[in-house]
């Protein structure tokens, strides 16, 4: 038998092209991916990490992008990455992020470095809850990003509790007794902002300029940030891959994805406000996934009326924010478009002096 | 930066979660993750006094499951980090699936077992029913008899870990050691910095990811194409991991004037039968030898320092000669062969032309004491079977149940 040789027994992988090591790439994530046509994961990656610069540490949990992107000896990510399992990037980049402000804080390193996460819902949802929730109540200095395809698409399209009340995926079929999914969906969003921590938002690759303005917002704001992106999946949502955008677009435009967002669970912006919505129809109508609940009266309902109700609470979230910022002398507005460092400064003294010394 | 504690060699008596914690001072991890389990609880308790009066500068990641502790650390790890934590039993469990991960990665993290039996049913007290679930996710394992052994073992395992290139687990007895107090010669702190060394991230991994302008990816799929040479790569590691465990311990007896081996052979060179044993009860075993060579019985004692990667060599050469030997195995595998130990030691003699009579036994589970009446019984029982007095069904037994 030859001899054998050694490996160099680290796994890590050399870059797609080699020669080109130089920031800025074209996109953090290098062309070459496995991702389906018309995935709106790739947009999602390279808006946000175009944002946040080389000086990043990023990861995922196990999903579609983690198993597109890295296939040995092979990967797509430009940037420093890392995936350890399905339910822990949360855990696994808050000890990344210690590790970083222990050499921070003892002069080893200078460089500005942030932490970014950018995983699936069922990853965020339901199996890394726990990791989330933790990593946001310790407020670790990082950025979660999830990209929200409302289903485990890497493993051919089951239900998570992200999936809305209808919909069919392989373990929520459409049947004569039982037609898909007959829960609505967790708002994860919610239960973020009532984390109160620094930043949470909710937003939509359609509408870049708001998506990479949040991003922006979210690298100058110091503690935890989640950030729930809606994301098309050809393959389950059986969108043509064309439409991809076309059906983020109506998203949003028929109220069933609003785009928000809220400071420490206490002041809350809407920042996009149909002035006609569009009928939910139009949307549940380009996804051969959920469209059979268009000739099903019953689960329709269910569906506004989520739709609705969720978004009558948010204007009125908005509006209760309205009166604090005016009660504070400021405006909403203003206090959304201050530093993180102006905020400190300026709100958060007034927000103690109104709530509990008067 | 951390204040000097120790000056000055000296001895203290304090229990095994005590020792730890001091270890873990004088190491000044820069991250340690934790979560509460009995019987490690407490040893994070006092780490986190030290902490509270600025006597280390670790960052204390208090994560909310034992699942992100090792999540944190191996984060930790990969960023450049020197980083450890500490567990028990269900905990173990639980972290369970980032074992793998941190060795096949070969991540230099360490951390703290202190050994309980696991459910069902609950029990909080001492078997090595954990650690035998770990002896197959590729960390390197070293089992410890008493508090000073415990302490001693994790200032050596930082080295250990960071030379392998492997993650580490530090094996102390629950509440037999974790609880119990002994006297504890301390090193100075400076001598237990010099030994491990200054932590740099540039340096502690060969593939920092805080190093930006070098990006790397951890955790890529590996195909058929691929996966089997990774495994490989980390076979050889694991192999190749026994030289640098002997060559630490060399360079801390040389610093602790101890006298460390990777095996602890005891009265072996002129016996006929022998005990094989891990942790606290190798000395309750050198007890009954004693007392057998007393009545002209020729019995000795083989204590199992390093379990992973297991010393087949060295065990096969201190064993070989004898009659009969009996594996203590603190767990029970329920397999219907026998426990991990009594295969280990079956699998290493099986290749020498002559090797010993093998029977093996379970004993102190969930905590069960362990006297020198029982070993004086595993003895008996061991030399009957040989000289044919009784006979055996089994390989296996129960050494102390009711029946
Ligand atoms: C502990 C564990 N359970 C189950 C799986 C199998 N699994 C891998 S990816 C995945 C679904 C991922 O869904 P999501 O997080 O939404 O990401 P997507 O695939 O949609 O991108 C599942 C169930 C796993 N890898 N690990
Ligand atoms: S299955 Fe869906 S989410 Fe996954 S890569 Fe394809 S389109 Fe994207
Ligand atoms: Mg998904």
């Amino acid at each position: 038998m030859a001899k054998r040789k050694k490996f160099v027994n680290i796994p890590v992988l050399t870059h797609l092209a080699e020669e080109s090591h130089e920031w800025p790439y074209e996109n953090p994530l290098a062309p070459g991916h496995r991702m389906c046509p018309g995935c709106s994961i790739p947009p999602i990656v390279n808006m946000a990490l175009l944002e946040y610069g080389k000086d990043v540490v990023t990861g995922s949990n196990t999903g579609c992008l983690e198993v597109t992107t890295g296939v040995f000896p092979y990967t797509a990510w430009t940037v420093p990455w890392i995936h350890v399992a399905f339910e822990n990037n949360a855990a696994v980049l808050s000890g990344a992020e210690a590790a970083y402000r222990a050499f921070k804080k003892k002069g080893k390193i200078d460089k500005e470095i942030h932490f970014v996460s950018i995983s699936g819902d069922g990853g965020t949802y339901d199996i890394g809850f726990q990791a989330l929730s933790g990593a946001a109540e310790r407020n670790h200095n990082m950025l979660y990003i999830c990209y929200n395809n409302e289903g485990y698409q890497n493993t051919g399209y089951q239900r998570s509790s992200a999936t809305p009340i209808g919909a069919f995926t392989k373990t929520t079929p459409v049947g004569s007794k039982i037609v898909g999914k007959e829960e609505k969906r967790k708002d994860l969003t919610l239960i973020m902002a009532a984390h109160e921590i620094p930043y949470t938002a909710q937003a939509n690759p359609f509408n870049y300029k708001d998506f990479t303005r949040k991003i922006r917002k979210s690298k100058d704001v110091k503690g935890f940030k989640f950030i729930n992106v809606l994301q098309s999946c050809t393959l389950s949502w059986r969108t043509k891959p064309e439409d991809a955008f076309r059906v983020l677009k109506l998203a949003t435009e028929s109220l069933y994805w609003p785009l928000y967002e809220v400071i420490e669970g206490k002041f809350w912006r809407i920042n996009v406000k149909p002035s006609k919505p569009k009928p939910i129809e139009d949307y549940i109508a380009m996804q051969p996934r959920w469209r059979h609940v268009l000739k099903m009266p019953e689960i329709l309902d269910k569906i506004k009326e989520e739709i609705y109700t969720k978004w009558d609470f948010l204007l009125r979230m908005e509006k209760l924010s309205k009166e604090l910022a005016e009660d504070l002398g400021f405006t909403l507005d203003e206090i959304f478009e201050m530093s993180w460092d102006e905020y400190q400064e300026k709100v958060k003294p007034k927000l103690k002096e109104k709530t509990y010394l008067s | 930066m951390a204040v000097e504690l120790i000056k000055e060699r000296k001895a203290v008596a304090m229990t095994g979660n005590q020792a730890i914690a001091e270890a873990m001072r004088q190491i000044n991890y820069d991250v340690v993750a934790a979560y509460p389990i009995s019987p490690q609880t407490e040893l994070m308790g006092f780490f986190a006094e030290y902490l509270a009066n600025g006597l280390v500068d670790t960052e204390f990641v208090t994560v909310e499951s034992e699942h992100s502790a090792m999540s944190a650390v191996i984060g930790a790890a990969a960023a450049g980090a020197r980083a450890m934590t500490a567990t028990a039993a269900q905990g173990l469990l639980y972290m369970y699936e980032n074992l793998p991960i941190a060795s096949n990665w070969r991540l230099p993290i360490t951390m703290v077992l202190v050994n309980r039996a696991l459910s069902a049913p609950l029990n909080i007290h001492c078997d090595h029913g954990d650690a035998m679930t770990a002896r197959d996710s590729g960390w390197i394992q070293l089992f410890t008899e008493n508090s000073q052994e415990a302490y001693h073992s994790l200032i050596a395992a930082v080295k250990i870990a960071e030379k392998a290139l492997l993650p580490a687990i530090v094996n102390m007895e629950g509440y037999i050691v974790s609880h119990t107090i002994g006297n504890v010669n301390l090193l100075t702190d400076a001598e237990v910095r010099e030994f491990i060394g200054e932590s740099d991230w540039r340096t502690n991994v060969p593939h920092p990811l805080l190093d930006t302008d070098n990006p790397v990816t951890y955790g890529a799929t590996a195909l058929p194409d691929y996966y089997t040479e990774l495994k490989y790569a980390q076979h050889v590691a694991t192999f190749e991991a026994k030289k640098y465990v002997k060559e630490v311990l060399e360079e801390f007896n040389q610093l602790a004037g101890t006298d460390y081996k990777i095996i602890e052979p005891y009265k072996l060179e002129d016996a006929d039968f022998a005990i094989v044993v891990m942790g606290s009860s190798a000395g309750v075993a050198r007890t009954a030898a004693d007392q057998l060579r007393e009545q002209g019985i020729k019995a000795g004692v083989l204590k199992i320092r390093l379990f992973r990667p297991f010393p087949y060599e060295e065990v096969a050469e201190a064993l070989k000669h004898l009659k009969a030997v009996a594996v203590l195995d603190r767990h029970d595998s329920a397999n219907g062969l026998a426990s991990p130990l009594f295969q280990d030691i079956a699998t290493t003699l099986y290749h020498l032309p002559e090797r010993p009579m093998l029977h093996d036994f379970i004993y102190g589970l969930g905590g069960r004491e362990v006297t020198v009446e029982d070993m004086l019984r595993a003895f008996n029982r061991l030399i009957n079977l040989y000289t044919g007095r009784e006979t055996r069904d089994r390989y296996v037994e129960y050494l102390q149940v009711r029946e």
